[in-house]
């Protein structure tokens, strides 16, 4: 879709420009602590409130998955919500679009960077989770429930990157990012929940159902082909 | 430019639902299992299939906005989206009516179409606030373009998948849209949809003409005061603005001013 | 000393440049810097056009500005000048009208004169966490510029010693001397300036003065709300209201009651 005739020679190389874009999103976050240890502590303390809510001391099978998944995705709601506020009020948009560099690289960066969030987010709650809710032992469902993970994740970075850039520029940026990436995100919980519902079951654990993986993998792959699309539009003034 | 053949299009729309009701209450058959109560399929069904192909043309809209950037196809794509949340509204009164006649319960989280419709209409509820979020007309249109393609592109995938996931649990379908019926179903039914369809052509071609012809009285008065200083501050609005022809290269038909 | 620096400097490895000299009359000279354009000047306007919904931000406006002339863009708030510096800078799209930058048509076009437009505005563009080195590190990385040539620029604005503090201890003007360094990085050919000097304290103005002045033989589009210091240094005036041309002219020629009269 774009008008525009293809790049100068002189243009620097993508892989360098997202190598740069994400040291500095390393840096900033590790200087800034807004959005990894709140997505931490948060779904350490969802899994204390659904303790109470549930009046269950272990989960397993479906109710275990369920759990892991809705506290990963508020999660990584806060983490989305984050994502693009230190370039919309620093500037940073201005400042790369004025760059030779192109626009993909910064869908790239911001991907990378909510992947690195919900990886960190996840060896905390992870761990979190077997630790305070779940019954059967972690270490033998750690495998399939990888999978699913990284898949979900997937799922998540692609509709969050998008929707992080939809929504931050606008005047109610906090809630539209939860209301409009919710519903979009419903079918990656819906998939990696069914998918890890059998590895979490408490008794003797079932094999990762291949159907769910690829559904997931299939939804991932579409919305990653229309955030790549559509992601420039997004960053126009 | 939408006004013309208005009228004729709303007879006609009117003619078809009038002759489909008649023939949905007294030509039809009443069902064996559901009796009258089945009738409500004829209005149910076809609303989601009007419904889903509004969403989608929406983003199709949307696409179209984004390679011209034209606000005549933002306005369509606002237009078609706002009206289809209206008939989406229908879809689930009646569903939940119908599921209340058949079952007993006024929700049914095994019926994949009434359970798909929900997601969907949880994404395009929030398509007003995010454009009423955004004040500089253009970026409005464009972010509300990438919106409607995105959910565009959602629907259908949202029905494919929750109808997966139904289908473990013993689906208690409330229509059938494929051949399953016998005659006279099937041809109320098909004129159904067609009425419906036209009805909602119907409503978008007047929604359009209104809101075009506002926007051309608009620049009348513009053009007649000579200077934008009478323009007051516009409030806040989630419609979109039409402007003449966006692109540098465009004629600046739009709006029908004289430049 | 710094200009001297400034411009013996290495260009940027991925840019072959012209042979263009840079000297304080930047117009002569055997290479002309626009050798190689389908037009001379430097930049092109013709009925530009930029709308904001109903309201018209910028109405047809026209000028011309040759290479190393600097424009002043004058006029009261809301005139527009900052949506025409944006429109310039290829951040914002026109609705009617030719727009021509460093001989390219925008917006089909804005990649070619992106990485030789500077932009200067009220947002420093920078990051605050981050400091002085790591912020300019990061745009030379964006432009593809060589290292080298961000020290390079903080000894010119002396920021050296400074370097390595996050930004958001330091002053407003020292990073607006920093924000001056990211304009540059990558020896732009045309500087579009927004009240470059605001918050600068006269030191730090005379250091930036080589860099984003008059000599500095750079095309400049000067934005500011001081218009007699701005009509000093320009060769062309464009005055602004309601995204009107009220004024064009050259400096010399400008008759300094229709100054008086933009403001009223």
């Amino acid at each position: 879709m774009r008008t525009t005739t293809s790049r100068p020679a002189d243009a620097p190389r993508t892989s360098t420009v997202v190598a740069a874009l994400l040291r500095k999103e390393l840096r900033v976050e590790l200087r800034s602590f807004e959005a990894v240890p709140a997505m931490s502590l948060f779904s350490v303390t969802t899994f204390v409130l659904f303790h109470f809510a549930l009046q269950r001391n272990a989960l397993s099978g479906e109710l275990a998955s369920g759990v892991l998944w809705v506290t990963l995705l508020f999660a990584a709601v806060l983490g989305i919500n984050r994502l693009f506020v230190a370039d919309a009020e620093q500037g940073g948009f201005d400042g790369f679009l004025l760059s030779p560099a192109g626009r993909s690289a910064l869908l790239y960066s911001k991907a990378l960077t909510l992947l690195a969030y919900l990886i960190v987010l996840e060896l905390v709650a992870v761990p979190g989770f077997a630790l305070l809710l779940l019954q059967p032992a972690l270490w033998p469902a750690l495998p399939g429930l990888l999978a699913v993970l990284a898949l979900g994740d997937l799922g998540i970075v692609v509709i969050g990157t998008l929707v992080g850039a939809l929504a931050v520029r606008t005047s109610v940026r906090d809630l539209l990012g939860p209301m409009v990436s919710l519903p979009l995100l419903v079918p990656v919980l819906l998939c990696a929940a069914r998918a890890s519902s059998p590895v979490l079951a408490s008794a003797r654990a079932g094999a990762l159902p291949l159907r769910w993986l690829l559904t997931l993998a299939l939804y991932d792959l579409v919305f990653g082909l229309i955030t790549f699309a559509v992601f420039d539009f997004l960053l126009e003034d | 430019m939408y006004g013309k053949r208005l009228r004729p299009l709303a007879l006609t729309t009117f003619a078809a639902l009038t002759l489909t009701l008649a023939l949905a209450f007294f030509w039809a058959p009443n069902d064996a299992d559901q009796g009258f109560l089945q009738k409500i399929f004829y209005i149910h069904v076809p609303l989601a299939i009007v419904t889903l192909c509004g969403f989608v043309y929406g983003g199709i809209a949307g696409i179209a906005h984004l390679r011209t950037r034209d606000s005549r196809w933002d306005m369509r794509s606002y237009v078609a989206i706002h009206l289809s949340l209206v008939f989406g509204v229908g879809v689930l009164v009646t569903g939940s009516i119908w599921a209340k006649g058949s079952w007993g319960v006024w929700w049914d989280w095994s019926e994949p179409t009434l359970v798909s419709f929900l997601l969907i209409m949880l994404l395009y509820a929030t398509y007003q606030p995010l454009r009423f979020a955004i004040e500089d007309p253009e970026r409005q249109a464009r972010y509300a373009s990438v919106f409607a393609i995105t959910a565009g592109a959602f629907v259908p995938i949202n029905f494919a998948i929750v109808r997966l996931s139904t289908a473990y649990l013993h689906p208690r379908v409330l229509g059938d849209i494929s051949g399953n019926l016998p005659g006279r179903f099937q041809v109320v039914f098909y004129l159904s949809l067609v009425s419906i369809g036209l009805l909602w052509i119907t409503l978008w071609r007047y929604e359009m003409t209104s809101k075009h012809a506002r926007a051309q009285l608009r620049a009348l008065r513009r053009l007649l005061a000579g200077d934008d200083d009478d323009i007051p501050a516009p409030r806040r609005s989630a419609v979109p603005v039409l402007t003449a022809s966006a692109g540098p290269a465009g004629d600046g038909g739009g709006v029908g001013s004289p430049r | 000393m710094a200009a001297a620096t400034v411009q013996t400097c290495a260009t940027p490895p991925h840019r072959p440049r012209s042979s263009r000299q840079r000297r304080p009359a930047a117009r002569a000279g055997a290479a002309h810097p626009s050798a190689g354009r389908a037009t001379l000047a430097a930049l092109e306007l013709r009925g530009l056009t930029r709308r904001y919904g109903e309201r018209l931000a910028l109405a047809d406006v026209s000028v011309s500005v040759e290479d190393g002339q600097t424009l002043a863009v004058l006029g009261p708030n809301g005139a527009g000048k900052t949506t025409l510096l944006r429109l310039l800078a290829t951040l914002l799209r026109p609705h009617a009208g030719e727009v021509s930058v460093l001989g390219h048509r925008l917006p089909e076009d804005g990649w070619a004169v992106r990485g030789r437009i500077g932009l200067l505005g009220h947002d420093p563009l920078l990051y605050r966490e981050l400091s002085a080195r790591e912020n300019l590190q990061l745009y030379a990385a964006l432009h593809g510029v060589a290292g080298d040539r961000v020290e390079l620029l903080l000894r010119s604005v002396a920021m050296e010693r400074r370097a390595q503090e996050p930004l958001r201890t330091l002053s407003r003007g020292m990073v607006q001397r920093v924000a001056v360094c990211r304009a540059l990085l990558h020896d732009p050919e045309l500087l579009l300036l927004d009240e470059p000097r605001a918050n600068l304290d006269p030191a730090a103005s005379e250091l930036v003065e080589p860099l984003i002045g008059r000599e500095s033989g750079r095309t400049r589009v000067i934005v500011s709300h001081d218009p007699v210091g701005a009509v000093a240094e320009a060769d062309l005036v464009l005055g602004l209201v309601r995204g009107r041309v009220r004024v064009l002219a050259t400096a010399a020629e400008l008759d300094p009651e229709s100054l008086v009269e933009l403001y009223r």
